[in-house]
C-alpha cells in the first residue's frame, strides 16, 4: 500500500472561503496500479488555469441575453400538449382522438401507435415507449400529444381526446411488488417464464472474506435505514422544440431544440423511434436552466415535438408545466438498506454486509446502472477489506426514479456514513480520527478493484476539523447543539458508455481566425455547471489568447463533435483532456512556425498573455495574432481536433466490475453543526464546512460553486424534500403529493446555511492539469454529517429521511420514553 | 379572444394583442419579446419571473397584463443602464458574473430584479437583509453563497468603495506573474 499521502506535509492553514490546499505531485513510484497521463505531461506552471476567471456565459446569463429553449419562437410555430393518464396502471384499450381533429385550431394529434419503438437510456433495458400503446404504468404517462395554434387550444383538444382503460391494481409498495400478488399484475411482463415481471434488476457481489471478517470484528453496527426518494427541481421546466424541413435536396431533416443534457443519446433516440437516418436528424441544446440529472435521458415531449412537426410540416413546441416535471422525475430512488458494518477494537473495519431494495418506479431508466451503483461506490475513501452487497430493484406505478446528483450512491454513502459515527461512539474513538484510521490511500485498487488514483481524503478531513472548530464542539457543545462529520468518494465520469463502442468520449474541435479569435467547437452540454468556460480556460492557457478572444460554440449535433452528454461528472476530466489535446496541436504548430522566423528551438517561444515570445529574451515578442499569421502561412490554416477516452485497463475483472470504474475519484469531507430545538423537532442547520478534492481547481470560483450548490441539495434532501406519490389511506392511490414548488419544498436563501468551501488540491496524473470532479461528490456527505450532528445534538439517531420536525419529535419523544423505562442503564451511559 | 394592451416597458411604449386572461409574463415574453424574465412554475412559487411593476418587484406570472397597464415596468433586460451608462451592465448583474452567482442562469433574472429593488432602498444592506429580500427567489444551483456574496460586492460598488474585493481583483486584473512563469517554465 502506497502511503505518499499520509507523509505528505501538514495542510497549509485553510485561510479564507475555498483557499486550495498544498499540492501534492504523485511520487513515480506508483507502479501498483495502471497509470496513463498524458505523454507530453500537464503545465507545472499555469498562468491562467486556477485563476478566478469570469465565465463564458455570465453576463450573457446576467442582463437576460441567454436564450433558453422556451425563449426560441419560430416562425408559425405550434403549440403542443401531452394527454397523460390519470390512473397509475391500467391497460390502454382505444383511444378516440376524431373530436380533438375536429376542433378547429388543432393542425394533429399523435398517438403510440405511430412511434412504437421502444427506447431506453441504456440500451440493455429499452421498456419505455413515446406514448404508451398498450398500458400505462403510472398518473402521468403520456398516451397522446396534440398541435394546436396555441396552448389553450391544445389544451381543448386534449379534452376531446377518448382512451378507454381497462384498470389493474397499482402497485406503489415496493415490498408488496415482490411479493406473488404484486407479481400476479406486473409492471411489466416478465422477460422469462415464471419470473417476477417487477424485478428490474438485482445485483448480488461479494469482495474479500466477509464472514471471516465479522468473526474478527469486536464490534458490528446494524441498522436498517431508509432514504425517501427525493426529485432535482430544475427551475427550467423542460421544453422541446421540433423543426421538420423537406424539399428540395433534402428527404426530410429533423432539428429538434431540447433542454437536455445529452444531446448526442437524444440525438440516438430521435432517430431510432422517429425511424430517420442519424444524419438527418440534429438536436440543439441551447441554454439549459439546470438538469441535476433531471434532464440526461429522452422524454416523451421530444419525441412528440418531432413527431408532430413532422406531420404538421411546422415548428411545433411543448413546454412542460411544472406538475408535468413532476411527473417526468428521475429522480433519486427511494432506498431500504440494511447495514451490518463490523471492526475491530482499533476501529479498523473489518467487513461491511449491505441489502438494500430499490424503489424504481415504473421503468428502467438508468436503474440497471443505478443498482450497480448503490453498492460499488462505497468502497473508497476507507480501507474495507471485505464487502458484500445485494441490491434489488423494482418497479412500481409511480413516475419512473433514475439519475440525480450522485447518482446511486448517496442513499448508501448516509447508511455507511451514520453506521460509522455509531461505530466511533461504540468504540469512543473521535469520528474524524476513525475516518482516517480506515483512510485508504491512493494509486491503489479498492476492494472491488476500482483504480484510485490521487486520493487527498485525508486533507479534506484536515481541513474540515480545522475549518469547523471540531475539536472544541464535538460532544461538547450540550443539549440542543451538536456537529457531526461524514466522508465520501465520487466517480469522475464512467469509463464505459452507456452504449458499447470504442469511439472517444470526448472530443473537442478548435480553429483559429486570422484576427487571433479562436473558436472552439464543444460537444458537451453546459447546464450551469460551466463545461462552456472550461475549455476557454483552456485555450487561453495553451494558446496565450486572452479570454475575449475565446468563441465557444457547443452542443449541436451538427456543429460539434460528440461528447457524451452531463452526466456522472464527466465532463471536465474527459471534454478539458479533449481540449488539451486539440490545443497543444495548434500550439506545437505555432511555435514551431515561429522558431523558424527567428531561428530558435521551437521550446522557446511561448504562447501567453496574448503574445508570443523568445523565453530567453523575452524582449523579443510578438501579438499573438502575428504569431498565429506566420504560422497558417507555413502550414496551411490553423485548426485541430483532439479527444479523449477512458483507459480500459482500470476496473474489476467481473461481471459489472466495469460499472463504477472511473479514470478518477474525487473524494470529500463535511462537517456541520445543528441546533434542534427539542420542543418542535425543528433542526436548524447553522454551517456546513465541505472540503473537496477536486485534484486542481481549474477556476475555483466555479468549484466551489459545485460544492457549494451541492452541499444545499444534500441539506435540502435531508431536511425537507420528499418525492413521495399517495397510497389509498391518503388520497388517490399513485397521485403525486406535491407537484408545485411550494409544496414539494426547496430552501430558500433564508432556510440555507452559510456553506463554506474548502478546496483541497491532490493534482491527478490523468485530470485535465489533475484536475477531477467537483459537481456531484461534494453532495454524499451533507446528509450524514447532518444525521450524525442531530445525534450530537440531542442523543437521537435519525435513521431514516428527511429529519423534519415530526420525525425529530417523534425520535425525542422514543428517547424520553426509552430512558423513562430504564433509567438506570441510561444513567450508566 | 384578443385584446390590444399597451404596456411601458424599461421606458419604451409597446402596443400588444393578447389573449384577455394573459399574464404579464406571458405578455412579456410571447408577445413583446422579452424573454429574460422567466417562467418556473407558473404559480408565483419560485420568483424566476420577478420584474418591477412602479418599481415594485412583482411576481410577473401571477399578475394579470391588465394590472401593469398604465404602470412602468421594468424587467432584467432594462436593468443594464439604469444606474450606469447606456448598456453597461448594472453593478449587480457585473458582480453576478464575477463572483459566479449565475450558474444556469434561469433565476437569476428574478433574483436581479429582488436584489436591485433592495439595494434601491438600502445601499449598505446586511447579509441577513439580502437572505430576506430574495426569500421568494428560489435558486437550485448555488446553495445561495455566491449570490449573497454578488449582492453584498455590488453594494460595496454603488456605494462607491471602489477598492476592489480579493475576489474581484484576481479576476479583472491581468496576472502579472503568467509571463514571469511561461518563461521560467520554458527555461527550464
Amino acid at each position: 500500500m502506497s502511503d505518499w499521502t499520509r507523509q505528505s506535509d501538514p495542510p497549509a492553514e485553510t485561510g479564507g472561503t475555498g483557499t486550495p490546499m498544498v499540492d501534492e505531485v504523485p511520487r513515480p513510484d506508483t507502479g501498483a496500479v495502471p497509470l496513463h497521463p498524458r505523454e507530453d505531461g500537464y503545465n507545472a506552471e499555469l498562468s491562467v488555469i486556477g485563476r478566478r476567471m469570469r465565465k463564458t456565459d455570465g453576463l450573457s446569463k446576467s442582463t437576460g441575453r441567454a436564450r433558453y429553449t422556451d425563449d426560441i419562437t419560430l416562425p408559425g410555430m405550434l403549440h403542443g400538449k401531452i394527454l397523460r393518464s390519470p390512473h397509475p396502471h391500467a391497460r390502454i384499450l382505444s383511444i378516440d382522438t376524431s373530436a380533438a381533429q375536429a376542433l378547429p385550431g388543432v393542425f394533429a394529434v399523435v398517438t403510440g401507435q405511430e412511434m412504437p419503438t421502444p427506447y431506453g437510456i441504456i440500451v440493455w433495458t429499452p421498456d419505455e415507449q413515446a406514448l404508451a400503446t398498450d398500458k400505462v404504468r403510472y398518473i402521468g404517462d403520456g398516451v397522446a400529444a396534440v398541435a394546436a395554434v396555441d396552448e389553450d387550444t391544445a389544451n381543448r383538444a386534449l379534452e376531446l381526446i377518448h382512451v378507454d382503460y381497462e384498470l389493474l391494481p397499482a402497485i406503489l409498495d415496493p415490498e408488496h411488488a415482490l411479493t406473488p400478488e404484486g407479481a400476479a399484475t406486473p409492471v411489466h411482463e416478465a422477460k422469462k417464464e415464471g419470473h417476477n415481471g417487477n424485478i428490474s434488476k438485482i445485483v448480488k457481489l461479494e469482495f474479500g472474506e466477509l464472514e471471516a471478517g465479522f468473526q474478527k470484528s469486536d464490534v458490528v453496527i446494524e441498522g436498517e435505514y431508509f432514504f425517501e426518494g427525493t426529485t432535482h427541481t430544475p427551475i427550467e421546466p423542460h421544453c422541446a422544440i421540433g423543426m421538420w424541413e423537406e424539399g428540395g435536396l433534402s428527404v426530410g431533416r429533423l432539428t429538434v431544440w431540447s433542454s437536455t443534457q445529452v444531446p448526442h443519446y437524444l440525438h440516438r433516440e430521435l432517430a431510432k423511434v422517429l425511424e430517420l437516418d442519424p444524419a438527418r436528424v440534429r438536436v440543439i441544446q441551447p441554454a439549459v436552466g439546470g438538469g441535476f440529472g433531471g434532464k440526461s435521458e429522452p422524454f416523451d415531449l421530444e419525441f412528440c415535438v418531432a413527431k408532430l412537426a413532422m406531420k404538421t410540416g411546422r415548428p411545433v413546441k411543448i413546454l412542460y408545466t411544472r406538475e408535468e416535471v413532476f411527473l417526468a422525475h428521475r429522480g433519486r430512488h427511494p432506498f431500504k438498506m440494511k447495514y451490518r458494518v463490523g471492526a475491530t477494537r482499533d476501529g479498523k473495519l473489518a467487513a461491511v454486509d449491505a441489502k438494500t431494495l430499490l424503489d424504481g418506479g415504473s421503468y428502467s431508466s438508468f436503474g440497471l446502472v443505478t443498482t450497480y451503483y448503490s453498492g460499488q461506490l462505497l468502497t473508497a475513501p476507507y480501507e474495507i477489506p471485505a464487502y458484500r452487497f445485494n441490491s434489488t430493484r423494482v418497479f412500481t406505478n409511480k413516475p419512473a426514479c433514475g439519475p440525480k446528483r450522485g447518482h446511486g450512491s448517496v442513499q448508501p454513502r448516509f447508511a455507511f456514513e451514520v453506521s460509522l459515527d455509531k461505530l466511533a461512539e461504540r468504540l469512543a474513538i473521535d469520528p474524524i480520527e476513525l475516518r482516517r484510521r480506515n483512510f485508504m490511500g491512493g494509486y491503489r485498487r479498492t476492494v472491488n478493484e476500482l483504480r484510485v488514483t490521487s486520493n487527498g481524503f485525508l486533507r479534506c478531513l484536515d481541513a474540515v476539523e480545522r475549518a469547523s472548530g471540531w475539536k472544541e464542539k464535538f460532544r461538547k457543545m450540550g443539549f440542543g447543539r451538536g456537529i457531526g462529520v461524514a466522508g465520501s468518494c465520487y466517480i469522475s465520469g464512467t469509463n464505459y458508455p452507456i452504449y458499447p463502442n470504442a469511439m472517444p468520449q470526448s472530443a473537442v474541435q478548435i480553429q483559429v481566425d486570422r484576427s487571433g479569435r479562436v473558436t472552439v467547437f464543444s460537444g458537451a452540454s453546459d447546464i450551469g455547471q460551466g463545461s462552456d468556460s472550461v475549455p476557454a480556460y483552456i485555450v487561453c492557457e495553451e494558446l496565450g489568447v486572452p479570454l475575449d478572444y475565446v468563441r465557444i460554440v457547443a452542443s449541436d449535433t451538427d456543429l460539434t463533435p460528440v461528447d457524451l452528454g452531463a452526466y456522472s461528472s464527466r465532463v471536465t476530466f474527459m471534454m478539458g483532456n479533449a481540449c488539451i489535446d486539440a490545443a497543444r496541436k495548434i500550439r506545437r504548430q505555432v511555435q514551431e512556425a515561429v522558431a523558424e522566423e527567428w531561428g530558435v528551438k521551437p521550446g522557446r517561444v511561448l504562447l501567453a498573455g496574448g503574445r508570443a515570445m523568445d523565453a530567453q529574451d523575452t524582449g523579443r515578442n510578438i501579438p499573438i495574432r502575428e504569431a498565429f499569421n506566420i504560422a497558417e502561412a507555413k502550414v496551411g490554416t490553423l485548426g485541430a481536433v483532439g479527444c479523449y477516452n477512458t483507459p480500459k485497463d482500470v476496473h474489476g475483472d467481473y461481471r459489472g466490475g466495469t460499472i463504477g470504474a472511473s479514470p478518477a475519484y474525487s473524494f470529500t469531507a463535511h462537517a456541520a453543526e445543528v441546533e434542534v430545538d427539542a420542543e418542535t423537532g425543528f433542526v436548524d442547520v447553522k454551517s456546513i464546512w465541505v472540503a473537496h478534492d477536486c485534484g486542481r481547481a481549474l477556476n475555483p470560483t466555479i468549484v466551489e460553486g459545485q460544492m457549494e450548490g451541492s452541499a444545499y441539495m444534500g441539506f435540502a434532501e435531508a431536511l425537507m424534500e420528499q418525492h413521495i406519490l399517495k397510497d389509498a389511506d391518503h388520497g388517490r392511490a399513485g397521485l403525486h403529493n406535491a407537484p408545485s414548488l411550494l409544496d414539494y419544498r426547496i430552501p430558500t436563501s433564508l432556510d440555507t446555511p452559510e456553506l463554506r468551501s474548502l478546496i483541497v488540491e491532490s493534482i491527478d496524473p490523468e485530470g485535465p492539469y489533475g484536475a477531477k470532479e467537483a459537481g456531484e461528490g461534494p453532495l454524499h456527505p451533507s446528509i450524514p454529517a447532518i444525521a450524525n450532528a442531530i445525534y450530537d445534538a440531542v442523543g437521537v439517531r435519525m435513521d431514516s429521511l428527511p429529519f423534519s420536525p415530526p420525525r425529530v419529535w417523534r425520535a425525542l419523544q422514543e428517547k424520553a420514553a426509552r430512558e423513562q423505562a430504564e433509567p438506570e442503564r441510561y444513567a450508566a451511559d | 379572444m384578443k385584446d390590444l394592451v399597451t404596456l411601458r416597458v424599461n421606458g419604451d411604449t409597446h402596443e400588444a394583442a393578447v389573449p384577455t386572461h394573459w399574464t404579464l409574463l406571458e405578455t412579456l415574453r410571447y408577445a413583446i419579446g422579452l424573454t429574460g424574465s422567466k417562467q418556473g412554475c407558473d404559480k408565483g412559487d419560485c420568483g424566476a419571473c420577478t420584474v418591477w411593476v412602479d418599481g415594485v418587484p412583482t411576481l410577473s406570472c401571477i399578475t394579470p397584463v391588465y394590472e401593469a397597464v398604465g404602470a412602468e415596468v421594468r424587467t432584467v433586460e432594462g436593468l443594464a443602464g439604469f444606474r450606469t451608462g447606456p448598456g453597461a451592465p448594472h453593478p449587480l448583474q457585473d458582480a453576478f458574473d464575477i463572483c459566479g452567482a449565475a450558474q444556469c442562469g434561469f433565476c437569476t433574472p428574478g433574483i436581479l430584479m429582488s436584489a436591485a429593488a433592495l439595494l434601491e432602498e438600502n445601499v449598505r444592506p446586511t447579509r441577513g437583509d439580502i437572505r430576506e429580500a430574495l426569500s421568494g427567489n428560489l435558486c437550485r444551483c448555488t446553495g445561495y453563497t455566491k449570490i449573497l456574496d454578488a449582492v453584498e460586492l455590488a453594494a460595496a460598488r454603488l456605494r462607491g468603495e471602489v477598492e476592489l474585493s480579493p475576489v474581484e481583483r484576481d479576476v479583472l486584473l491581468p496576472p502579472d506573474s503568467a509571463l514571469a512563469a511561461a518563461a521560467e517554465e520554458a527555461s527550464r
